[in-house]
């Protein structure tokens, strides 16, 4: 039972002052606030990163990786994708930014559009040959995984098991590189700009248990910059003729309804924002999104360019991405064939069945759990229900569920 | 079983109000999984209580809803007054419905709702009174 989390987030003590703005935006509920300091329920936290947003004090730090090089490896790799293009604006071509990457300190970038059509391709394979219980649910947004595994463990069976494109594209990079430059897996190491908290710890914790071909993730606002810096300073006879013939600019899946709009005939919708998400996840539970396929699903407002470690407002970067559509067009690169060959061998999926991870129950045995149940209503009813936080909990139903499960002492509530 | 390992919840539905229906099965369905009942028996709960709240909210004036919950089962009680089914038999055929056409424009009236609250349910017992109402008595083993 007792198993370890990891969690892509620090918590500095010596900075945090209490202010409980981190518990109130918490979407499962997950922070406390106990002698002035936030304090996590590990098993809760679905590593969205909202509270590190939305500290003012900057006390919860995403763990990304440094921007310094490690010596480990030899060659360093960018894993690139449309959320990062899209924080620069309209006069700052794509290719411009990926020559940039290759400016301060990365020996190659790869681009992961190219690696969302090959997969949107898998799984409209996959869609097309399924025949259980529907609606699927995309398995991109490693917050949304959490939140199924977590909240939605009967849902768990309709995450898609396909794997993720940053992992397809770091896979390829890999393999291609080693061959190329004629050395060993090890001394290539893939760094993905993330755009949220929650890929690294996909990279460092996968939800199947699997392994990431990914070495490490860098944030997309700590590679900010240095990477403007560097773009600013580039002429436009610096840009290397390959980047235009190797890279795509495609949408990819920065943003919200990409995926749904790759795939092909089946019905699918797209939703975004945890509490939204939740909402249709609810839904889907009752057995009332019939009709539906499946379901794009991203814990960020937006889709993944309204990810926390981003630079640029969501909306300025969806339009730029769309002008970066207009501009470089939307053909399509990847082989059907190709990928169909791929697909029966099993190279898009991953590697290992999502498995539920439920809440633990109030109590291991269902009628002490019942009797914890009524005992927490009947804490609930005496409360005011005003939610202040003033006892630390976000809401006074969190606060009468601490009791029961013994996190909290009722003298806790000011008002009683 | 002694009282202190049965929960028992009250809940009630507004006929026609289908801005908040479904509500009551969203709160059921979370009662449920703080209690801990496998995810396989609250998902079954969860689609039998939609579809019946959902019965009440089409077809009926008002309704209440009981749930009582035991370590070894869930019962759900669904009573509404309201215009009550003439001919339950052909109400239980799949693909049966009475749905208005507006109705169906939102998307209800696969006629598909009291099939699938049987199948998911270990004991089922419907009764009802034309003009008067009707009584759904389901049970689901944990
Ligand atoms: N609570 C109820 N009160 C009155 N009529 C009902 C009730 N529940 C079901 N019915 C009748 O039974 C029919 C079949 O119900 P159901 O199987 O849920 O399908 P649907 O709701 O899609 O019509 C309904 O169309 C309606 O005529
Ligand atoms: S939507 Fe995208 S940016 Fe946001 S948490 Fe999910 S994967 Fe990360
Ligand atoms: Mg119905």
């Amino acid at each position: 039972m007792a198993e370890k989390y990891y969690h892509p987030l620090e918590f500095m003590l010596d900075r945090c002052n209490g202010r409980m703005k981190c518990m109130r935006v918490c979407p499962t509920e997950a922070l406390r606030v106990k002698q002035g300091k936030v304090r996590l329920i590990e098993e809760l936290c679905i590593d969205c990163g909202a509270c590190a947003e939305a500290c003012p004090s900057k006390a919860i730090v995403p763990l990304t990786d440094p921007f310094t090089r490690s010596s480990k490896y030899k060659y360093r790799v960018a894993l690139a994708s449309p959320v990062l293009y899209s924080q620069f604006g309209l006069d700052i071509d794509p290719k411009v930014v990926v020559q940039g990457l290759k400016e301060i300190g990365f020996d190659y970038v790869v681009d992961v559009s190219r690696a969302c059509e090959e997969i949107s391709a898998a799984i409209d394979i996959f869609l097309e040959e399924y025949d259980g219980p529907g609606p699927l649910i995309s398995s991109f947004c490693p917050s949304v995984v959490r939140l199924v595994q977590v909240r939605y463990p009967g849902l768990t069976e309709l995450l898609m098991p396909v794997n993720a494109p940053r992992e397809i594209a770091a896979r390829e990079a890999k393999e291609r590189l080693s061959e190329e430059l004629g050395v060993g897996m090890g001394e290539i190491e893939i760094i993905y700009l993330t755009p949220c908290p929650a890929k690294i710890v996909a990279i460092k914790q996968p939800a199947e248990k699997g392994r990431s071909w990914i070495d490490g993730a860098i944030s997309i606002a700590d590679v900010y910059a240095p990477l403007f810096n560097a773009v600013s300073n580039l002429a436009d006879d610096e840009i290397d003729a390959s980047i235009a013939e190797e890279f795509t600019f495609g949408a990819g899946w920065s943003m919200l309804g990409e995926m749904t709009r790759l795939l092909g005939s089946e019905r699918g919708i797209a939703v975004s924002g945890l509490s939204d998400v939740t909402r249709v996840l609810d839904d889907i539970e009752s057995g009332r999104l019939r009709g539906i396929d499946f379901v794009e699903a991203s814990a960020c407002l937006g889709g993944c360019i309204g990810g926390s470690l981003t630079v640029d407002n969501m909306y300025v970067a969806r339009s730029s991405v769309l002008s970066m559509m207009r501009k470089h067009g939307q053909g399509s690169v990847v082989d059907r064939n190709e990928v169909v060959g791929k697909y029966r061998e099993g190279y898009y999926f991953l590697e290992r069945k999502l498995a539920p991870r439920p809440l633990p129950p109030l109590d291991k045995d269902i009628s002490a759990a019942i009797r914890k149940k009524k005992e927490k209503d009947a804490i609930y009813a005496r409360l005011p229900q005003i939610d202040c936080g003033c006892c630390g909990a976000p809401t006074c139903r969190a606060f009468a569920e601490d009791i029961v499960r013994g996190r909290s002492k009722l003298e806790d509530c000011i008002h009683l | 079983m002694s009282d202190e390992v049965l929960f028992f919840q009250e809940f009630s539905i507004t006929g026609g109000d289908f801005s908040s229906a479904g509500s009551v099965s969203t709160e059921i369905k979370s009662i449920l999984k703080e209690i801990g009942f496998h995810p396989s028996v609250i998902r079954r709960a969860a689609i039998a209580c939609y579809e019946a709240e959902m019965n009440v909210t089409m077809y009926a004036e008002r309704g209440v809803v009981r749930l009582s919950a035991t370590p070894a089962a869930i019962r759900i009680q669904f009573e509404d007054e309201g215009q009550g089914i003439a001919d339950i038999e052909l109400a239980m055929q799949e693909g049966y419905s009475t749905a208005t056409p507006e109705m169906r424009e939102i998307g209800f009236g696969a006629g598909m709702g009291l099939p699938n609250i049987k199948k998911n349910s270990d004991e089922f017992e419907i009764t009802s009174e034309v003009g008067r109402g009707t009584k759904l008595d389901i049970v689901i083993k944990a």
